[in-house]
């Protein structure tokens, strides 16, 4: 007699049968196909331009080692372009100082907001609080600069009698900038946690904030990443606000309320004194280079400690 | 009420927004046994089961009237902490929720928040919680790796013991077996029969068999109603509604 996989094989014969393309379907495959092509082709363009820009700044930024031994570059803190020192490590420190600085006072500021606003506010306050936060992500940096040059600046002049310039108000300014960017992206990432997790947090007899921190943060933990990196990212290549604020004298900050420089402003201050092709020149485009390999450098940092911190 | 019962449900309805989904349930449970709430799909029985630890109140918009009572206590009251209740009336979800964590850390997660902390202690109550949910023999040799690694049904016996090692009194099941191999399964309906001594469960199941192996009480749910609640041979063998005949001759549902 027939068993019941007789059957199921006769049903799937048959099926095969009529497991023809259709014309419609002829079609859609070549629609997929054409797509898949433009894909492909985009994604090369974007690798390209990427790709040549790295290679056009490298090239340019390399021929620096033509005037200046990499060891005077790298570790010499005298920038006198005039005496022909070219000595960039004030800016490099600076800048990750100033990075650093900006991201462990927007941190925490930033989770502690995107906690209330997915977890405890109220729908209502929600509804305000999410559009603001995304308001703020769009002001122009040139906005934040000015607030910094005339609010905390002078502040902070005025409490430690000085100029009040340096690494602090910068780092002020930037956690200001990179709060929203962080905020919004880490309250989209609890937020669409699913919601069995809470609920089986809390059934175990967790309260809420126990729920919160053992369980929806870990579990966010990867999105809350990404959000630090891109807000990392915004404060490194931050300009013009920084610019405003931080002094730019070409020195080793000797505190961080003491005037100093860092690697993009930099390049904006001296860019339009420079001859092309000049040994100050193509420094410069050696601190651009650079600017790129130490935000790649710390977003690779941080998916390495991302990705050993997370289990197999 | 004279006697204590462990738990005592009176003139329970419950709304979502407009959607009346109990109506006027009544149910007493006494310790050390089994209930099995049976019904067809969409009657109210993981609905009823949430009433009792409070897991309804996550959920916008839903009304709750009249009171349950565990050990006498109303669940319900103003001066009812939600965080103990929830600690001694545990549950276990119809579909399995892991946390991202090691396997490890999701047992210890409860023993954990409610203060212990020597790694001693919290190794042996993981050993003992994923023994008793017959998962040990497959774990043990990964404990540090993810749960979220774990097949569907290796999950939920996860997350029997996860409740386990916080050891409530009462056990709420919705369904635990349901993504279960046969094997597991029956080592599930053997665990219940141990932990009745020590523990009152409530098991949803939609498993005929199952609620007849297992339980002690037998209660019918039908469209947010309970139709009787009666002794589960008795249920089985001779009920007194002719609807709930009809439900586990199959006849309907
Ligand atoms: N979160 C919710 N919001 C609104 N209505 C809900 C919600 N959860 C359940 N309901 C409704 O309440 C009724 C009972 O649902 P419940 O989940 O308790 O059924 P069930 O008996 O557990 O079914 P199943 O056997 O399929 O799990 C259903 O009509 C359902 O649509
Ligand atoms: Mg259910």
């Amino acid at each position: 007699m027939n068993s019941y996989v007789d059957k199921l094989d006769e049903k799937s014969a048959s099926g095969r049968a009529a497991w023809k393309p259709s014309r419609w379907m002829n079609m859609q495959n070549k629609a997929d196909a054409t797509m898949r092509y433009v894909f492909i082709i985009s994604a090369a363009l974007v690798a390209a331009v990427i790709f040549s820009i790295i290679v056009f700044v490298g090239m340019q930024g390399v021929k620096t080692f033509a005037g200046v031994s990499p060891w005077e570059f790298f570790f010499s803190t005298d920038w006198t372009p005039s005496a022909g020192k070219f000595g960039a490590f004030p800016f490099l420190f600076s800048t990750v100082v100033l990075t650093l600085l900006s991201v462990v006072f927007a941190l925490p500021l930033a989770l502690a907001g995107a906690i209330f606003t997915a977890k405890i506010a109220p729908n209502w306050m929600r509804e305000i609080l999410r559009p603001a936060t995304d308001l703020f992500v769009g002001i122009p940096s040139v906005v934040y600069g000015l607030i910094g040059l005339t609010v905390i600046v002078p502040f902070i002049g005025k409490v430690v009698k000085g100029t009040g310039y340096g690494i602090l108000p910068a780092a002020i300014i930037l956690a200001i900038m990179i709060m929203p960017t962080i905020l919004s992206i880490s309250e989209d990432a609890i937020r669409s946690l699913p919601g069995r997790l809470e609920e089986a947090s809390l059934a175990l007899g967790a309260t809420r904030w126990q729920t919160i921190w053992k369980v929806l943060l870990p579990a966010a933990r990867p999105g809350i990443l990404t959000a630090v990196i891109l807000g990392m990212g915004r404060a490194m290549g931050e300009t013009m606000a920084v610019f405003m604020v931080i002094g730019n004298s070409p020195q080793m900050p000797k505190s961080l309320i003491s005037s100093t420089t860092v690697l993009t402003t930099a390049i904006v201050k001296d860019m339009g004194n420079t001859n092309y092709g000049s040994t100050w020149n193509n420094a410069l485009f050696l601190m651009a280079l650079l600017l790129l390999v130490i935000s790649l450098l710390l977003i690779l940092i941080i998916r390495v400690v991302a990705r050993r911190s997370e289990l197999k | 009420m004279t006697e204590r019962h462990k738990i005592n449900v009176s003139k329970l309805n419950l709304f979502y927004g407009d959607n009346h989904a109990l109506h006027d349930i009544e149910m007493t449970i006494e310790s050390n046994t089994i209930a099995a709430l049976i019904g067809p799909s969409g009657c109210g029985k993981s609905t009823f089961l949430r009433t009792l630890n409070r897991m309804n109140d996550l959920i916008d918009g839903v009304r709750i009237t009249g009171s349950v009572a565990v050990d006498g206590q109303n669940v319900y009251g103003p001066e009812t902490d939600i965080v103990s209740l929830r600690k001694r009336v545990g549950m276990v979800f119809q579909r399995p929720n892991p946390f991202p964590m090691s396997i490890y850390d999701n047992i210890a997660y409860g023993p954990r928040i409610h203060g212990t902390k020597k790694k001693a202690v919290l190794d042996e109550i993981v050993e003992r919680s994923l023994r008793q949910a017959a998962l040990w023999d497959e774990v043990k040799d990964r404990l540090n790796k993810s749960a979220l690694g774990l097949s569907g049904g290796q999950q939920q016996r996860l997350c029997i013991a996860r409740l386990l090692a916080v050891e409530p009194d009462v056990l709420l099941m919705d369904e635990p077996t349901s993504a279960l191999d046969p094997i597991s399964t029956l080592k599930v309906e053997e665990l219940t029969q141990t932990l009745k001594e020590r523990y009152t469960i409530i098991i949803v199941t939609h498993n005929m068999q199952q609620a007849a192996r297992i339980s002690d009480v037998t209660s019918f749910f039908l469209n947010g109603y309970l139709v009787e609640t009666d002794k589960t041979d008795k249920i089985f063998t001779n009920p007194n509604d002719q609807r709930t005949e009809d439900y586990i001759t199959g006849r309907f549902g």
